[in-house]
């Protein structure tokens, strides 16, 4: 059947195969032909091909629970159990996810094979520094379960690994006692790429720091934008919310995102927020997740489907280098309506984990062919900045991209080498950036 | 209230056992794999269920079947709903050919469910109320080349409860037959998924919906009524020409 990342492209015939069971995926891992290669995928919400091969193993149906203390907040559940899942339970408790992405709709195997973050980076880190432990299942169908005190190497191997030590089966995450689930908010419109980050700067004793970023505005106002920062507040209820919205039935066509509909956008969104200081009240729903209230947007741009661009800049390059890259994206015309800056606190000891101090910035792109030889542009920008990119939101980087923003590839790699020997796990990706060998080469 | 499922771990019952833990139900599962029972049981309590038992049973085994509702009778007190989610898609070319794989095809999708609720029909009785919710199929409508042998177990179920929902009414006892139509679960997983697919959880809802209701016959989701009226009224001249 044909699959596809959130973005849409690229768009591939896979074999999806749907384990009912824990044991039924070690089945499958020690029954399937030794020459293939495969790799699991959670929710599909990686944007490009990380979770994409010839043959696809999806963690659907493993979507249980299997224990939840609440003394101690800390959760079990299935690699298939989605956030939007996990917050039905918790937040009926008084708990919610130490870390939380721009969507609920990820699954919880996903969240630790991308090491994804939140807005609230800089305080807390990423997914995985709140995972107790988890289970994998090798390549030779053995299971392993790894922490930062067991089976150590593995553990931050596969944490950020994108699957290629393994198939995640359940994990025991940490959570965090909250006093409601609303977010009291600020919004602040900044003049041009320096006060965003200088306000970015100054709001970072918030919990939750983020700035959006209008990517077409030029000159004196480029990098303007407005800064939201909040943190949970108190004198706010304890409920899950279940929100309707519209949903996107088919593609639109991709003309309808043009230079003049983004910039249309772009300006009402900055006269939105470009008021006197005050305060907002948001649930967590639409504070965190604001683009699941409508369902299948990735549908918005058109068949193709579209690109998401997410890079990270040290601290002594991120104002010079985000400058370059955003002068080089209003110069081509081509921005997105969701350009978000992000900054992020220390990393981790995970091998291939994307975060670390510094800048983020995430960029939407719709697909067509003259997009990519601007975003080689932007890889070259990037590097000669020190900076990465985040594998979750990437489907064409470049070998030598991927290796000169990652140095630990290699000792990840020697990791992978000896849990997963004949290199049966590896996804489009993983052959592309040079971590494992497609098929054929391997022969 | 207290709720027993039967064929606990298919997709349909789970995705229903789920709702009703939610609703801080008490629960008492029966299947046939232990191991998977003690997993979903984990599942519901963290969900929110009031209490979660199970017992394993083979359900080809009719002669267990009244003992194994009296234990849940006994563990849950009385029993409100009882909802029976058991079954297995044969292959429908083995079945036609060989009568031993049709005969088992036959018992798990409809002896074994006659059995079960004629069990059930007699605890319900004696406590004077409660509701049996069967789920059988839109196969049972009418008998389609592809899932005669299927079909025809489903029928058999679907016409056994017409008559004992007028035998059980002056007992307080509810019949509710519910037919799903396609269903995006493990049991369909060797099938090209299109647009008439449903998700075990949106059948699920229509079931435990129908059953807080004074439902008798439910097609989950409903336009399936609508897509069986048309099914039922073509002509047999036309339909035995007809491979869908």
């Amino acid at each position: 059947m044909q699959l596809a990342g959130w973005g849409r492209f690229p768009r591939v015939d896979a074999e999806l195969i749907e384990p009912p069971t824990a044991q039924a995926v070690i089945t499958v891992l020690k029954e399937s032909d030794e020459e293939g290669t495969l790799i699991a995928r959670g929710a599909g919400r990686s944007y490009g091909d990380s979770s994409l091969n010839t043959q696809v193993l999806s963690s659907r149906f493993l979507d249980s629970f299997s224990s939840f203390d609440e003394g101690s907040a800390r959760l079990r559940c299935s690699a298939g159990v989605t956030i939007d899942e996990l917050l039905k339970v918790s937040i009926p408790k008084g708990l919610f996810p130490a870390v939380v992405p721009g969507t609920k709709q990820v699954s919880i195997g996903g969240a630790i094979a991308a090491d994804i973050h939140g807005k609230n980076h800089h305080r807390d880190g990423s997914f995985c520094d709140h995972v107790e432990s988890l289970t994998l299942a090798l390549a030779s169908g053995e299971i392993k379960v790894c922490s930062t005190k067991k089976n150590k190497e593995l553990f931050h191997a596969t944490c950020g690994g994108m699957g290629l030590t393994g198939v995640i089966l359940d994990a025991t995450v940490n959570l965090e006692k909250v006093p409601s689930v609303f977010i009291r908010s600020q919004a602040i419109a900044t003049k041009n790429l320096n006060h965003t980050i200088e306000q970015l700067e100054a709001l970072n004793d918030n919990k939750f720091v983020v700035a959006w970023v209008d990517c077409l505005a030029t000159g004196d106002e480029l990098g303007r934008g407005i800064v939201h920062a909040g943190n949970f507040t108190e004198d706010a209820p304890m409920e899950y919310v279940r929100r309707w919205g519209p949903s996107v039935p088919f593609n639109t066509p991709s003309l309808m995102l043009n230079r003049y509909s983004m910039s249309w956008f772009n300006n009402f969104y900055y006269w939105l927020y470009n008021r006197p200081a005050g305060e907002d009240l948001d649930s967590y729903d639409s504070f965190f997740f604001p683009l699941d209230s409508i369902k299948h947007w990735n549908r918005l741009y058109g068949r193709k489907g579209f690109l998401q661009y997410q890079f990270l800049l040290p601290e002594d390059t991120a104002q010079k280098g985000t400058q370059a890259v955003l002068e080089r994206v209003a110069d081509a015309g081509k921005g997105s309506f969701l350009a978000v800056l992000k900054k992020f606190g220390a990393g981790n000891s995970n091998l291939l984990s994307f975060p670390g101090p510094g800048l983020t910035l995430t960029l939407d792109f719709k697909n067509e062919a003259s997009l990519f030889p601007l975003l080689d542009e932007l890889d070259k920008i990037v590097i000669e900045n020190g900076g990465r990119h985040y594998l979750a939101k990437d489907a064409r980087l470049s070998a030598e991209t991927f290796k000169a923003g990652y140095p630990q590839w290699a000792k990840f790699k020697a990791v992978k080498d000896k849990v997963d020997p004949q290199q049966r796990f590896s996804s489009l990706q993983s052959q592309r950036i040079g971590l494992t060998t497609a098929k054929d080469e391997r022969l | 209230m207290n709720v027993l499922i039967i064929g606990a771990t298919s997709a349909i019952a789970k995705a229903a056992a789920r709702q009703y833990a939610a609703r801080g139900e008490c629960l008492f599962l029966i299947a046939r794999d232990d191991k998977r029972l003690q997993e979903m049981s984990e599942d519901l309590v963290v969900r929110g269920a009031d209490s979660v038992n199970s017992a394993s049973l083979d359900l080809l085994q009719h002669d267990q079947h009244s003992q194994a509702i009296d234990e849940a009778a006994s563990v849950l007190g009385t029993i409100d709903i009882a909802l029976v989610c058991h079954g297995s898609l044969p292959d429908q070319e083995q079945a036609e050919n060989d009568f031993a794989a049709a005969e088992k095809a036959l018992d798990i999708n409809g002896l074994s469910v006659i059995s079960l609720v004629t069990a059930l029909a007699a605890t319900m009785k004696l406590q004077g109320n409660g509701k049996i919710a069967v789920v059988t199929s839109v196969a049972g409508d009418r008998g389609r080349q592809p899932n005669f042998v299927y079909g025809a177990a489903k029928a058999m179920v679907s016409t056994y409860l017409q008559g004992l929902r007028g035998k059980l009414l002056p007992h307080g006892v509810q019949v509710i037959d519910i037919r799903p139509g396609l269903v995006d679960s493990p049991m369909t997983a060797h099938l090209e998924k299109g647009a008439l697919f449903s998700s075990p959880e949106t059948v699920a809802a229509k079931i435990v919906k129908s059953i807080d209701g004074n439902r008798h016959t439910v097609y989950a989701p409903g336009y399936w009524r609508l897509i069986m009226l048309v099914v039922k009224s073509i002509p047999e001249a036309i339909f035995k020409r007809l491979k869908f």
